[in-house]
């Protein structure tokens, strides 16, 4: 996974002039373009909307992509599943099953029922949170994942917690010393870094800390009841690894990021201004670094949340990637469709937030003509 | 260019693709035992008679790396270079095309690649059958919509440049157009997404083997010997950790190489070639 | 003043300012070029110094030098820049920071690039000054307030709480050179401040900085490569080329007796050399009526009708937005009108392009502004050239490359240049492969998007000639895309002038460019610099006049 690392997830790319320098012929296709797809629908309010308030235009563009996102991979995941060949009786049964075991156990699971019946009760249920039952263990899934769900993010958000100032921190010192030696170590480690699968860095760190040294604990099991700082030290491991998985990835990207500010022209005039080192880099290269390292940050989250399948694995924690895995193996297909829907709405969820933090800390719609 | 140009960095990474290509092609000739030959008892420590050791299951690790390479490399490749052709094709006729297919292609994309590879792959993989070209089929699908996002943004940058406007003026064809006047233009950075579009698949196909849904036992795969060994990490083995670092060693080495392939595209393009 | 050479007591002395630059090629070892060599000059206190030259010729790395600052991988390597008789190269980087926004200030030619976006424009003009301690906030803004009305800014009370995205490119500029002057500096350097403007908006931003610095009594270093803007401001002009001195001396010795080829060369004021033809030959191109837009609704042409008889050059004349370039889109078929016809000799084209037979395209050939974007960098000339030859006549083999060499041969380059990739010609070489390619299909007309708006003003100049030997060897016929007047006059046989989408005059070159005109065209003639002194002045004052008279 981690070569790709996180990318800019489903599309919606801001155009760079949005609402700017707009100049007739070109400028003007760009600033309107927006419109010209929902205009004929909403007509002239919402013309005049995008005109006049730009800004809440965009973002209310940008939620009700997601929405309509959502849905589509929704659809994708039950209904493109159920079209792909193989049933599900067969291969729940195993191969030598009688043809009256089949019929049964279809009917059983529902499957005798269309699939638009299907699809639309599994969509009601999603929407207030109910899953439908396991196959396997006959479960109500939904409860299954509140446990779980909790356990994952849990994971997610101390990993978060490390790594974004850690990232930041190293991507402003590749920066400041850029193309000199401590760029350049920064550079060939975040390089390697970015090549480690992360069960690889997961078990190496549980050879050394937890084995070898013994300070760490392995697996990394938590359970209700159990106290903060216990739980704490159990995903101190799990942590670790997500955040090396992490870190190279988030701190490139700042770096790039930054470095983009830094040799723009704006920069240069306040450097012929005669200002001090630390008046440019707070008061001209900040306020405009600040959006594109926000948007670094929001992408390597959503990246994170993926990330948390494999580490939960590796360090055999009860989370919502774990079971999903196991879900797989099984052929469970009910836990499968939850957890990636779950899985799904996160990552588009944050890859809506890095968009939205983008178009709002653009000074040009947030102040429009 | 000449060799003496091509930082250290490359070279490393040249010649360690080298070495797995080599691994890969001659595995009977270099391993000294079979793949899936029992020669002993079970993690036997390195050195002695195993220059690596034995597997969980008394094999020797060795020769297991050797035809693992064989078995990874070639559906890594393999998925890559389905997932380039089709992602290429794509992109490129929605950015000479433009218009409805441009707009239909680049839709259905996003909503493609609004699910996490992962997830996406483990949901598929749940339900279609264990089989190799399935898999490859799969990893290769799914990659291709990230190659279809940088091939259209590649196509896109040299097909508004007044050279491919001069020749559709002149009547030329669409072939003509994608293959002699956007192609060449774009080949730099297309064989570094290459290059990087590799190394994914590498790690992703190691993912797939080591949470179990990959490559099948008793083939012998990077990610598979992973999952296999696991268990001996407790015991202090570190048997889990050779093809681990294999997998690395391989996607450490392609992105060296890749990396020198961009900061030589970037120069040429005339920026200084950092970011 | 040009001939004291010794240390004067002069605002700033440059004495054999010597700049490298090292770049770093892919697969060489790095290289050190010499941008800049053995250049000295002054500026007095008050005066200014233009400094002109083409592209390249090390200009702005030399007015650059005056805040001791290097772009990009230059350094100043050698000499000493004196300010007030201290060489600022000596100092410290406390020092030069004591120079730089306080001493002298910079106007940089894009200020929609210089500004940072993020802050408000009155906050960006005062901020050196308060950083400075120059002065004090309330007294800044008092400056700034001054200095928007002495620019002629629209609502300058309110002007700075806008940000740079919201004001026009023209009321950028002019803000930057607030910017410049708020700290009262002893010094400014204007980078091209209004090469990026067009003619109408640059005659009052040229104004309005005359009028600055006049008025705050400020020395400047005005950077151009346009002769005639620069006789407008200028005391003094040093002509540079190479990064060496070409000729130094008071702006009215330039101008009216140059000792230089060189600088004789960029004085001397474009010849007409095409005597205007007569409209009795048929008529190849008719353009009746025709309106366009982009898809989304916004306009861009608003029925537009001209003609062109055989054999004749039409020029086109308008700024940028007029919709000059749209109407050669539309009769390319790029851009299919939404109402009108496009006739060629006789008969109507197809709307659009994928329309077009393969020998409708091949009558209708296109020469573009940028020739480095117009040809495919891994083809080699031959292949450009010979790309048509096959494609149209089917030739091949020795038949093909017979034919590119005579083509060659017509555009004044030798064999040599055969197998050569463009990245290996020069700016004006790189147009004349770009006219053979056009020339290969036999067209009857030819399309030119300025094609030498881009180029120095002698490549250019020799361009225009090639061009016009051309049309008397094969009788082709032109429609030539400018905003530059002097070429119009030069070239064409029939002029329409574009305004906004609109046509706004049309007709032989003698009668659209001779009274009385219409107020447009008027102003459009009026702005464009010439190459005498005290041109400015009198416009603005033929300008107060009008408007008293009004």
């Amino acid at each position: 996974m981690a070569a790709l690392g996180p990318d800019t997830g489903p599309a919606l790319t801001i155009p760079k002039d949005a609402g700017g320098e707009s100049l007739p012929p070109s400028g003007a296709a760009t600033a309107t373009t927006g419109s010209a797809a929902t205009g004929d629908v909403t007509g002239s309010f919402w013309h005049r909307f995008t005109l006049g308030r730009p800004l809440a235009a965009l973002i209310i563009q940008r939620l009700g992509l997601s929405v309509g996102l959502l849905f589509a991979v929704s659809l994708m995941i039950f209904g493109g599943v159920e079209a792909l060949p193989g049933d599900f009786a067969t291969t729940y049964l195993g191969q030598s099953a009688t043809p009256q075991a089949v019929e049964n156990i279809r009917k059983d699971l529902g499957l005798d029922r269309p699939l638009t019946e299907r699809y639309l009760s599994w969509l009601g249920g999603a929407v207030q949170g109910d899953f439908g039952t396991s196959w396997a263990s006959r479960n109500s899934v939904s409860e299954q994942i509140g446990n779980r769900l909790g356990n994952s993010l849990f994971l997610a958000f101390f990993a978060a917690i490390v790594s974004v100032p850690l990232a930041v921190a190293l991507g402003m010192l590749a920066v400041q010393f850029r193309n000199r030696l401590p760029d350049r170590i920064i550079n060939v480690v975040s390089l390697a870094a970015i090549s480690l699968p992360e069960f690889f860095v997961g078990y190496l760190l549980i050879l050394f800390f937890a084995v070898q040294m013994g300070v760490a604990t392995f697996p990394a099991t938590v359970y209700d009841g159990m106290g903060f700082t216990d739980r704490l030290s159990a995903i101190a491991l799990p942590v670790a690894t997500l955040v090396l998985v992490v870190l190279a990835h988030m701190m490139r990207m700042t770096r790039a990021a930054i470095l983009n500010v830094m040799s723009s022209a704006y920069v240069e005039t306040a450097e012929l201004k005669g200002l001090g080192a630390f008046r440019i880099i707070a008061r001209h290269a900040a306020p405009n670094a600040v959006a594109p390292v926000i948007n670094v940050i929001a992408l390597n989250l959503a990246y994170l949340v993926v990330g948390v399948v494999v580490v939960e694995v590796v360090f055999v924690y009860p989370g919502m990637g774990q079971y999903m895995v196991d879900a797989v193996t099984v052929r469970d297909m009910p836990v499968v469709q939850a957890c990636g829907l779950i899985f799904a709405a996160f990552y588009i969820f944050l890859n809506m937030a890095a968009d939205i933090l983008a178009i709002l800390a653009n000074p040009r719609l947030r102040h429009p003509r | 260019m000449n060799l003496r140009s091509i930082p250290l960095s490359a070279w490393i990474g040249m010649i360690g693709i080298a070495l797995a290509l080599i691994c890969a092609l001659f595995a009977p000739f270099i391993a000294p035992f079979g793949e899936r030959e029992v020669v002993g008892d079970i993690w036997l420590p390195m050195g002695g008679d195993f220059l690596l050791g034995t597997d969980n299951l008394g094999r020797d690790l060795f020769s297991r790396l050797v035809y693992g390479a064989r078995t990874t490399i070639f559906v890594a490749l393999a998925a890559t270079v389905i997932s380039f052709s089709l992602g290429m094709l794509l992109s490129f006729t929605a950015a000479v095309t433009g218009g409805l297919v441009d707009q239909l292609f680049s839709r259905f994309n996003d909503l493609m690649m609004a699910i996490p590879t992962l997830i996406f792959a483990l949901v598929v993989l749940a339900v279609l059958p264990q089989q190799l070209w399935i898999l490859i089929l799969v990893m290769a699908v799914l990659d291709s919509t990230r190659v279809f996002r940088i091939g259209r943004a590649v196509a896109l940058d040299v097909a508004v440049m007044e050279f491919v406007e001069a020749a559709r003026l002149r009547g030329e064809g669409t072939g003509w157009i994608i293959f002699r006047e956007i192609l060449p233009n774009t080949l730099s950075p297309l064989l570094a997404e290459f290059g990087l579009r590799f190394a994914f698949s590498i790690l992703f196909l190691s993912t797939l083997s080591f949470l179990g849904l990959g490559i099948q036992p008793p083939a012998a795969d990077w990610g598979g010997m992973v999952k296999d060994n696991k268990d001996g990490i407790i015991f202090g083995i570190s048997a889990a950790l050779v093809p681990g670092a294999a997998i690395a060693g391989l996607a450490i080495c392609v992105n060296l190489v890749v990396d020198w392939l961009m900061k030589r595209t970037s120069s040429l393009k005339g920026g200084r070639g950092d970011a | 003043m040009p001939e004291t050479s010794s240390a004067t007591s002069g605002l700033l002395s440059v004495r054999n300012l010597k700049i490298e630059a090292t770049s770093y090629p892919p697969g060489e070892p790095p290289k050190t070029v010499t941008l800049v060599e053995d250049v000295s000059f002054d500026v007095e206190k008050g005066k200014v110094l233009g400094l002109i030259g083409e592209s390249g010729a090390g200009k702005s790395t030399i007015g650059l030098s005056a805040l001791a600052y290097g772009r990009g991988g230059a350094s100043i390597t050698g000499g000493q820049v004196l300010l007030n008789g201290k060489d600022i190269l000596a100092l410290d980087r406390n020092g030069i920071r004591g120079i730089r926004g306080c001493k002298v200030c910079y106007v940089a030619q894009s200020a929609a690039a210089a500004f940072n976006p993020a802050h408000k424009l009155g906050e960006q003009v005062i901020e050196a000054s308060l950083r400075h301690r120059i002065m004090s906030r309330a007294e800044a803004e008092k400056r700034a307030l001054y200095l928007f009305q002495v620019l002629g800014l629209p609502n300058p009370e309110s002007f700075g709480d806008r940000y740079p995205h919201q004001v026009s490119g023209g009321q950028l500029q002019r803000a930057m050179t607030a910017m410049a002057l708020c700290p009262n500096p002893e010094l400014i350097v204007f980078d091209e401040p209004t090469t990026a403007l067009d003619v109408t908006t640059q005659i009052d931003v040229l104004a309005a900085i005359k009028h600055a610095i006049e008025e705050t009594h400020t020395a400047a270093l005005y950077i151009t490569h346009d002769l005639a803007v620069v006789a407008q401001i200028s005391d003094d002009i040093m002509v540079l080329r190479h990064g060496k001195t070409v000729e130094y001396g008071t702006t009215s010795q330039i101008i009216e007796a140059p000792r230089e080829d060189y600088t004789r060369a960029l004085v001397s004021v474009r010849q007409t050399k095409r005597k205007e033809a007569g409209d009795q030959s048929d008529r190849l191109l008719d353009i009746e009526h025709v309106s366009a837009g982009y898809s989304n609704g916004f306009k861009v042409l608003h029925d537009v009708s001209m003609h062109l008889p055989k054999g004749q050059t039409l020029a086109i004349v308008g700024e940028s937005g007029s919709g000059k370039s749209t109407l050669a889109r539309v009769i390319t078929g790029l851009l299919p009108p939404s109402e009108g016809r496009v006739t060629f000799d006789g008969k109507e084209l197809p709307k659009a392009l994928s329309a077009r037979t393969k020998e409708e395209l091949r009558r209708v050939q296109m020469i573009y502004q940028m020739a480095d974007t117009a040809m495919n960098p891994r083809q080699t000339v031959r292949d450009i050239i010979g790309r048509p030859i096959s494609f149209y006549y089917g030739l091949h083999g020795a038949k093909k490359t017979e034919r590119v060499r005579q083509l060659l041969d017509q555009i004044e380059m030798g064999d040599g240049f055969l197998d050569r990739y463009p990245a290996e010609l020069s700016g004006g070489q790189k147009q004349r492969v770009a006219i053979a390619r056009a020339l290969a299909a036999k067209p009857e007309l030819i399309l030119c998007d300025e094609p030498t708006s881009a180029l120095d003003p002698l490549v250019a100049e020799g361009i225009l000639n090639l061009l016009l030997k051309l049309q008397e060897e094969t009788a082709v016929s032109y429609v030539f895309i400018t905003h530059d007047i002097a070429i119009v006059r030069a070239i064409a046989d029939s002029v329409a002038v574009m305004h906004r989408g609109k046509l706004v005059r049309f007709g032989p070159k003698s009668k659209v460019l001779s009274p009385p005109f219409d107020d447009y065209t008027d102003l459009l003639l009026k702005s464009v610099p010439e190459m005498e002194l005290g041109w400015l002045e009198k416009v603005l004052a033929s300008r107060r006049m009008e408007s008293a008279g009004n």
